[in-house]
């Protein structure tokens, strides 16, 4: 299903469209009110800018880096070239431990790479540990939002998802009552965990260590019970040196939520004593998006969303109704460097109100790569054939003024003389809720032709 | 005496005659020497903003031919602006199209930045809403956007709050979109007909009469909505405001 045609779906329900968008708008004003108390917010970000667009050109060099201080900790270190690898790594350090029972913190690399699916099909017990994250995992369904994955469910709902599947009591959606609940059930499965998964937020190549952030300690709760900790990352979480985590903490708590930190941001350097610990670095497209000039800074994002927090797109239609595992502004300019075809309706799911290119913490151009995607597709993709003779009619008539006078007249008058029911009826989706403006007699330029014959 | 070559975008000549008509007038009564020159057409931003760039270039061609002799080009529209100023890279860069390029202005910007002049002498008792529109707001940087630490400003309230008996409204989200987006409007119409909605509502929840903006477009998709709703408020573009007289 296209955006389109899911996000009028999602329209179909005003009351909950209006709820959603409040939900998130709540968000993006916390983060305004942090932003503005922040002393040179603006500095942040184009510091934050710069020392992406260093790490990214100099990517290979601060990788071997990484890998070096890495292993010099103890920590093992796989590389994967796109999600089967990733998958299997993981799979291989899994058998070899003989794991059965894994715990999971936040990680949209894991869902981009399909693990969970890939894991229990093979008969793994395989527990998201962050909570919106083990609500979508109970419903069955895919995180609608990278920092608030459960955003897009009610608490009545989580509350009914719970009674079945934790057997918890009707509540009437007691958020104390449902979290209790989830912490106990997720207590049991820190306990008996043979494997902790974390994603990573920061890897540090001047110390080989990286850094994990939550707000629920989920990530610290797994990693610190299991014995064997796996770190999976793509290749663009590298910063140069650890003091740049000055910049970057900063910025993505204030942009995410509003907080001024998340409440763990938790620094991974060597496993402990008895323990092992690995990182899986998984390029999966990303050194394709990298040779794209015009793409490349879509790998500065540090996934704080706070562009779907602010798109006004987003908002009333829901993370669901973008097919890709990352939605909204930044995961319609990541998609179509995965697979232009399968993706070619997201960089049009925008108006280029450009509040996304603001409101983003790395200053990514995001709503300039949508329309340079829209390029692209328009040439390279089938199926949009429709569009495409339409355009072609449509720059036709707007190259040659006397076209423009001629079909400019014809729509004037059809616009003034037909009745209302034929302008509006099914062709025209302009007038499914809209009326079109009434046809004036003289166009402008007419109007100053006949001007200047009476003057 | 300054003289400008006037672009009416192409809805605006075929559809809202009075918004071309208003600017001409209001830029003679600044003193302005006003040259529309014939045979426009559109500045290719539809096509280009579906993804069709090549096929705008015989528009681009049209309009830098047509505009090229002039020292400023002004356009009662924010978006068409940023269209020429930020997309023409799709034709070869003479120096004619560098030229139009830079001396490219949107009507509010021309009067407030080049003519200098925030009092414009109109009158308009009515309590009047502004809508940002995007292409003007984060494109032109005629005012200061929400998402960005800085002072705030705004070349199109410093003009109106100059206008007599114009009582300025603020409503909840004043830089959020309104949903037009060119072809976005029939491509994604529930999510552009919902967006509208919000914005006629916030309009009207703060008592707004007369919503203005810098672009017709935006004006068309919510007169549209607020025409099938039969909704007690009224779209004007700042040039029919600015040039209003009315005691």
């Amino acid at each position: 299903m296209d955006h389109s045609t899911a996000a009028a779906l999602f329209n179909k329900d005003e009351k909950k469209v209006d709820w959603h968008d409040k939900a998130l708008w709540f968000v993006r004003n916390k983060r305004d009110i942090a932003a503005n108390g922040t002393k040179g917010w603006e500095e942040l970000r184009h510091l934050a800018n710069n020392i992406k667009s260093n790490a990214l050109s100099n990517l290979d060099n601060y990788l071997i880096q990484f890998e070096e201080n890495a292993l010099k900790n103890g920590i093992q270190v796989h590389w994967a070239t796109d999600a089967k690898e990733h998958n299997n790594i993981v799979h291989d350090i899994l058998r070899s431990h003989k794991a059965q029972k894994i715990v999971k913190s936040k990680s949209m690399l894991t869902e981009e790479c399909h693990l969970n699916p890939y894991l229990e099909e093979k008969g793994y017990e395989i527990v998201d540990t962050d909570l919106g994250e083990r609500i979508v995992q109970l419903a069955k369904e895919r995180p609608s939002h990278i920092v608030l994955p459960a955003i897009h469910k009610t608490k009545e709902e989580v509350d009914v998802l719970f009674q079945e599947h934790l057997g918890t009591k009707p509540c009437n959606g007691d958020p104390q009552y449902l979290t209790n609940e989830a912490r106990k059930h997720l207590r049991q499965k820190f306990m008996h965990a043979d494997v902790a998964i974390t994603g990573v937020n920061f890897a540090l190549a001047d110390t080989g260590g990286f850094v994990v952030c939550t707000n629920e300690g989920n990530a610290d709760m797994g990693a610190h019970l299991a014995p064997v900790h796996i770190a999976c990352m793509g290749v663009e979480k590298l910063i140069p040196k650890q003091k740049h985590l000055a910049v970057f903490l900063r910025l993505l708590a204030r942009s995410a939520t509003g907080q001024p930190i998340t409440t763990y941001s938790s620094h991974f350097k060597k496993p402990r004593k008895g323990t092992e610990m690995h990182i899986v670095i998984v390029d999966n497209g990303r050194s394709e998006q990298l040779a794209r000039e015009d793409f490349r800074s879509s790998l500065n994002c540090i996934r704080c969303g706070a562009c779907m927090n602010t798109c006004p797109i987003y908002r009333r239609s829901g993370g669901h109704s973008y097919n890709y595992t990352i939605p909204g502004p930044i995961g319609s300019i990541l998609a179509p460097g995965k697979d232009l075809q399968k993706y070619s309706d997201m960089p049009f799911a925008s108006t280029l109100c450009g509040s996304c290119s603001d409101v983003c913490p790395v200053k990514i151009n995001i709503h300039e790569q949508l329309y340079k995607w829209r390029q692209i597709i328009l040439k390279e993709t089938s199926g949009s054939f429709v569009k495409k003779t339409s355009m072609k009619i449509m720059g036709n008539v707007l190259g040659s003024p006397k076209k423009f006078e001629h079909v400019g007249k014809a729509a004037r008058w059809a616009l003034r003389t037909l009745p209302k029911p034929v302008v509006n009826s099914k062709p025209n989706v302009w007038g499914k809720d809209r009326d079109l403006p009434k046809g004036p007699k003289d166009s402008f330029e007419q109007w100053y032709k006949n001007r200047n014959k009476d003057e | 005496m300054i003289t400008v070559g006037l672009f009416i975008p192409c809805y605006i000549n075929q559809l809202y005659p009075q918004v071309g008509i208003a600017t001409l007038e209001l830029l003679k009564k600044l003193n302005v020497n006003v040259v529309y020159p014939l045979g426009q057409t559109c500045c290719g931003q539809p096509m280009s903003n579906s993804g069709a760039e090549q096929d705008s270039e015989a528009a681009c061609h049209n309009f830098v031919n047509n505009f090229s002799e002039f020292e400023y080009i002004v356009a009662p529209s924010g978006s068409c602006t940023h269209h020429v100023i930020d997309h023409y890279d799709v034709i070869p860069q003479t120096e004619d199209v560098k030229h139009v390029r830079q001396n490219i202005y949107e009507l509010c910007d021309f009067i407030f930045n080049v003519l200098k002049i925030k009092n414009v002498g109109a009158k308009f008792p009515y309590k009047v809403g502004v809508h940002k529109s995007c292409a003007g707001l984060r494109g032109l940087r005629l005012g200061s956007s929400s998402e960005l630490v800085e002072e705030p400003y705004s070349i199109i309230e410093d003009l109106l709050k100059e206008v007599d008996g114009v009582e300025l409204m603020q409503i909840k989200r004043p830089d959020e979109c309104c949903g037009f987006g060119g072809t976005f409007s029939v491509v994604e119409e529930a999510i552009s007909v919902k967006m509208g909605k919000d914005k006629i509502k916030d309009h009207l929840d703060s008592c707004v009469e007369i919503i203005t903006a810098t672009d017709t477009s935006c004006l068309m998709h919510l007169e549209g909505l607020i025409n099938r709703n039969k909704q007690p408020i009224k779209v004007m573009h700042i040039a029919e405001i600015l040039n209003s007289s009315i005691k």
